[in-house]
C-alpha cells in the first residue's frame, strides 16, 4: 500500500524533470567542461607564446628592435653606445647574448636600485624582447651565445654533474644548491627552480661577483651534467622530513634551540605548577 | 635568639631623622638605638588550598577519566607503532618508503611515551594525595661534636691507611695517576704518519718544479689561454689522481689550489713575487691559514676570497692579505709559469707551509 503511494507520489516529480528541470549533475558537468576549455586554451596560448620566442638573432630587424629597447631601458646607466659609465654600470661590449638573456631574463636587469648586488625579480620584458636586446648586444662584439636547448634540458650525467658541482659551485651555492651568504651583503642565490638555460648562462658569463666558468674550464657537456644534477636534487623529496630550506646547521640549530628548548621549558613549568 | 637577631638588624638599618617610622628604643648594651616596629615580618606559609579534584567529585571523576584515557592512548600508540612497522615496510629500500616508515613508527612511539608521561604527571598532580610538607632549613654548620668526629675519622683513616706515613705508596699512587693519561698522548701521536717526520710532511706538498696544474677532479691540464678574465679554476697537481685513495686524500688536503685571472692592472704584487704570476693569473693555496678549511668563495669583482668556516677574508689582488676574520697569515702563493706547450706549471713547491699554524712551523 505504501509502495503504491510512493510510486504515485514520485510520478509528477519525474514528469516535471523531463519537461524542464536539468539533471542535478548537469551544472557540475558544465562547470567541468568550462574549466577544461579555459585551462586548455590557456595552456595552448602559453605554449604558443613560448614558441614565438624563436627569434632570428642575426636579422637586422631584430637587432634594430633590440637597439630601440636598449636605448629606452638600459642606456640611462650603460650609456647610449653600451660602453658603460665608470663607477655606475659596466660596458656591455663583448658580454654576449648569454649575459643579456641571464640578466634580463631573471629580472636582475634593469636594476631596481643600487645595492650590494642586483636582485632577482619577475622579468620586465617578454622573451621576444629579451632576445632582441640580446641580439643587439651580440651584434656589438662577439661574446657567449645563448645555449641551445639540448644543452640545458637537464638530461646529462647526474653523478658527474654532482662531482663537478661539489668542487666548483657548492662552496658558495651550498651542496643542495640552497645558496649562501658572501661578504658585505652579497649572497649566492638559491638555485632551485632556476631554468637550465639561466644556470648555463650564469656559469658561462659570471654575473656580478660569480666567477666565470668558461667552456674550457667546464665544457658545455659538463655544464649540462651540472644542470642535470641541480634538476635531480630539485626533484628529490627530502627523506629526513622538513628540510628547513636545506641551509644546514644554522637553520637546524635555530629551530631546535627555539622550538625544542621552548617545549622543554613549557613542560617543566606545567609539571611544577600547582594543580587547581 | 630571635630577639638578638632583631636588634642586630635594627642597628644596621637605623632610619634617618624625621622618618615616618614609629620609633622605639631598644637597649643593646651601651648604646640606645631606635628600631622600627614595622620591620619585615616573616609572612609564614600560605594557607593550603584544596584542589578542585578534592572538593568536586565530578571533576575528580573527570581527572580520573583523563588519566586512564591517556594510558589507553599510550597503548594505542604502541600498537600503532607495531602496525606501522608492518604496514609501511622499507623492503624496497626507496627513500620515500624509509621516510614513511620512520614517520609513522615515530608517531606511534611518541604517542606511547607522551601518553604515559602526561598521564603519570596528571595523575600525580590532580589525584594523588595533596599534602603540603614544610622542611625548615637547618643550619649549614654542623654541631661541634659532628665536626670533631669527622676530623677524628679522617685522622683515623690516615693512620690506618698510612697515607701520610707510607710515603712510597702515596708517591707511586700519584705517579700512576699521572701516567694514566699517557696512552692517550701516544695514540694521538699515532694518528700522524709513523715512519716519516710529521713536521716535514706538514712543510711540503706534492707541488714541485714543472708539475702541471690540472683541473679538480678531472685531472686535465690547463692552458694559460683557457683562464679568461674573471675565471676561477679549482686546481690539483698533476699525478694526484694516480695515487692510492688514502694517500691521494692526504696529498689533496695539502695541495689544493685556487687559480684566478684578473686584469693585470688590478693586481698589486710585491717586487719579489712579480715572477710568480703569469699575465694576471695567480695561484693560491686553498687551505685556510686559520684552521685549514678549504677557502674557495671567490668574488670576481672585489677579488675577495671568503672562508666559509670562520669568515676570514683574503684579498687575492693584494697577495691574499687577510682583510677580515681570525686568520693570522695570508694564504701561501704557488709560483707558476707556462711550459713549452702552453700549459700552466708550478715553479716550485709553496715557499712556506700551507694551512694552520703548528709548533715547529717557523723552525728551519
Amino acid at each position: 500500500m505504501t509502495s503504491t503511494e510512493n510510486e504515485t507520489g514520485r510520478r509528477p516529480a519525474r514528469g516535471a524533470r523531463r519537461k524542464g528541470k536539468r539533471h542535478p549533475l548537469a551544472t557540475v558537468a558544465l562547470l567541468f567542461i568550462g574549466l577544461l576549455i579555459t585551462g586548455g586554451a590557456y595552456a595552448a596560448i602559453n605554449a604558443t607564446s613560448s614558441a614565438t620566442a624563436e627569434v632570428d638573432m642575426n636579422s637586422p630587424q631584430t637587432i634594430e628592435q633590440g637597439q630601440k629597447l636598449f636605448v629606452a631601458n638600459c642606456a640611462t646607466c650603460h650609456n647610449m653606445n653600451a660602453e658603460g659609465v665608470p663607477g655606475v654600470a659596466p660596458s656591455l661590449i663583448g658580454v654576449g647574448a648569454a649575459s643579456v638573456d641571464f640578466q634580463v631574463g631573471t629580472g636582475r636587469m634593469p636594476m631596481s636600485f643600487q645595492g650590494p648586488q642586483a636582485l632577482q625579480k619577475p622579468p620586465q620584458f617578454t622573451d621576444e624582447q629579451i632576445k632582441q636586446m640580446a641580439a643587439y648586444i651580440a651584434s656589438l662584439a662577439p661574446g657567449p651565445a645563448i645555449p641551445s636547448e639540448d644543452l640545458v634540458n637537464g638530461e646529462g650525467d647526474v653523478a658527474m654533474g654532482g662531482e663537478l658541482f661539489r668542487v666548483n659551485c657548492a662552496m658558495c651555492h651550498n651542496v643542495a644548491g640552497a645558496g649562501g651568504a658572501l661578504t658585505e651583503g652579497k649572497f649566492a642565490p638559491d638555485l632551485s627552480g632556476v631554468s637550465g638555460s639561466h644556470i648555463f648562462e650564469a656559469m658561462l658569463t659570471g654575473p656580478q661577483n660569480m666567477p666565470v666558468f668558461n667552456d674550457t674550464n667546464i665544457t658545455p657537456e659538463h655544464k649540462k651534467d651540472i644542470i642535470a644534477y641541480l634538476k635531480f636534487i630539485d626533484s628529490q623529496t627530502s627523506v629526513g622530513g622538513y628540510a628547513l630550506a636545506s641551509l644546514g646547521p644554522v637553520a637546524e640549530g635555530l629551530f631546535i634551540w627555539i622550538f625544542g628548548a621552548g617545549v622543554i621549558i613549557a613542560i617543566t613549568v606545567w609539571i611544577t605548577a600547582r594543580s587547581n | 635568639m630571635a630577639e638578638d637577631a632583631h636588634s642586630d638588624e635594627s642597628t644596621a638599618v637605623a632610619p634617618a631623622h624625621g622618618s615616618e617610622h614609629s620609633v622605639a628604643s631598644v637597649d643593646v648594651g651601651l648604646a640606645v638605638v631606635p628600631a622600627p616596629e614595622d620591620a619585615f615580618q616573616d609572612p609564614g606559609l600560605p594557607p593550603h588550598h584544596l584542589r578542585v579534584t578534592d572538593t568536586n567529585p565530578r571533576r575528580q571523576r573527570r581527572a580520573q577519566r583523563t588519566v586512564f584515557s591517556l594510558f589507553y592512548l599510550s597503548i594505542a600508540g604502541s600498537i600503532f607503532a607495531v602496525a606501522a612497522y608492518m604496514a609501511f615496510p622499507i623492503e624496497d629500500g626507496s627513500f620515500t618508503a624509509i621516510r614513511i616508515n620512520n614517520l609513522f613508527i615515530g608517531l606511534g612511539i611518541a604517542l606511547a611515551l607522551l601518553g604515559l608521561g602526561f598521564g603519570a604527571v596528571h595523575w600525580a598532580k590532580a589525584l594523588m594525595g595533596d599534602h603540603e610538607l614544610t622542611d625548615p632549613r637547618h643550619p649549614v654548620r654542623g654541631s661541634e661534636e659532628t665536626r670533631a668526629r669527622s676530623i677524628e675519622i679522617f685522622q683515623q683513616a690516615n693512620e690506618e691507611s698510612g697515607f701520610g706515613r707510607r710515603t712510597l705508596i702515596r708517591n707511586t699512587l700519584i705517579g700512576a695517576l699521572i701516567a694514566f693519561p699517557l696512552p692517550a698522548v701516544a695514540m694521538l701521536r699515532g694518528l700522524a704518519p709513523q715512519n716519516q717526520d710529521p713536521v716535514a710532511l706538514l712543510k711540503e706538498t706534492m707541488w714541485d718544479k714543472g708539475v702541471r696544474l690540472v683541473r679538480d677532479p678531472l685531472g686535465t691540464p690547463i692552458k694559460a689561454s683557457d683562464v679568461t678574465l674573471g675565471s676561477v679554476f679549482h686546481v690539483i697537481p698533476d699525478g694526484l689522481n694516480k695515487l692510492p685513495h688514502d694517500e691521494m686524500l692526504n696529498a689533496k688536503a695539502k695541495a689544493i689550489v685556487l687559480l684566478v685571472r684578473m686584469d693585470p692592472s688590478e693586481l698589486h704584487e710585491t717586487p719579489e713575487r712579480k715572477s710568480w704570476s703569469y699575465d694576471g693569473i695567480v695561484a693560491y693555496s686553498k687551505v685556510c691559514t686559520h684552521v685549514g678549511c678549504p677557502v674557495a668563495l671567490y668574488e670576481q669583482q672585489t677579488h675577495h676570497l671568503l672562508c666559509p668556516c670562520h669568515q676570514s677574508q683574503f684579498d687575492i689582488s693584494n697577495g691574499a692579505a687577510v682583510i677580515f676574520g681570525p686568520a693570522a697569515r695570508p694564504l701561501p702563493q704557488l709560483p707558476i709559469a707556462v711550459d713549452d706547450e702552453g700549459y700552466l706549471v708550478a715553479q716550485s713547491d709553496f715557499t712556506e707551509p700551507v694551512g694552520p699554524s703548528f709548533w715547529e712551523r717557523d723552525k728551519a
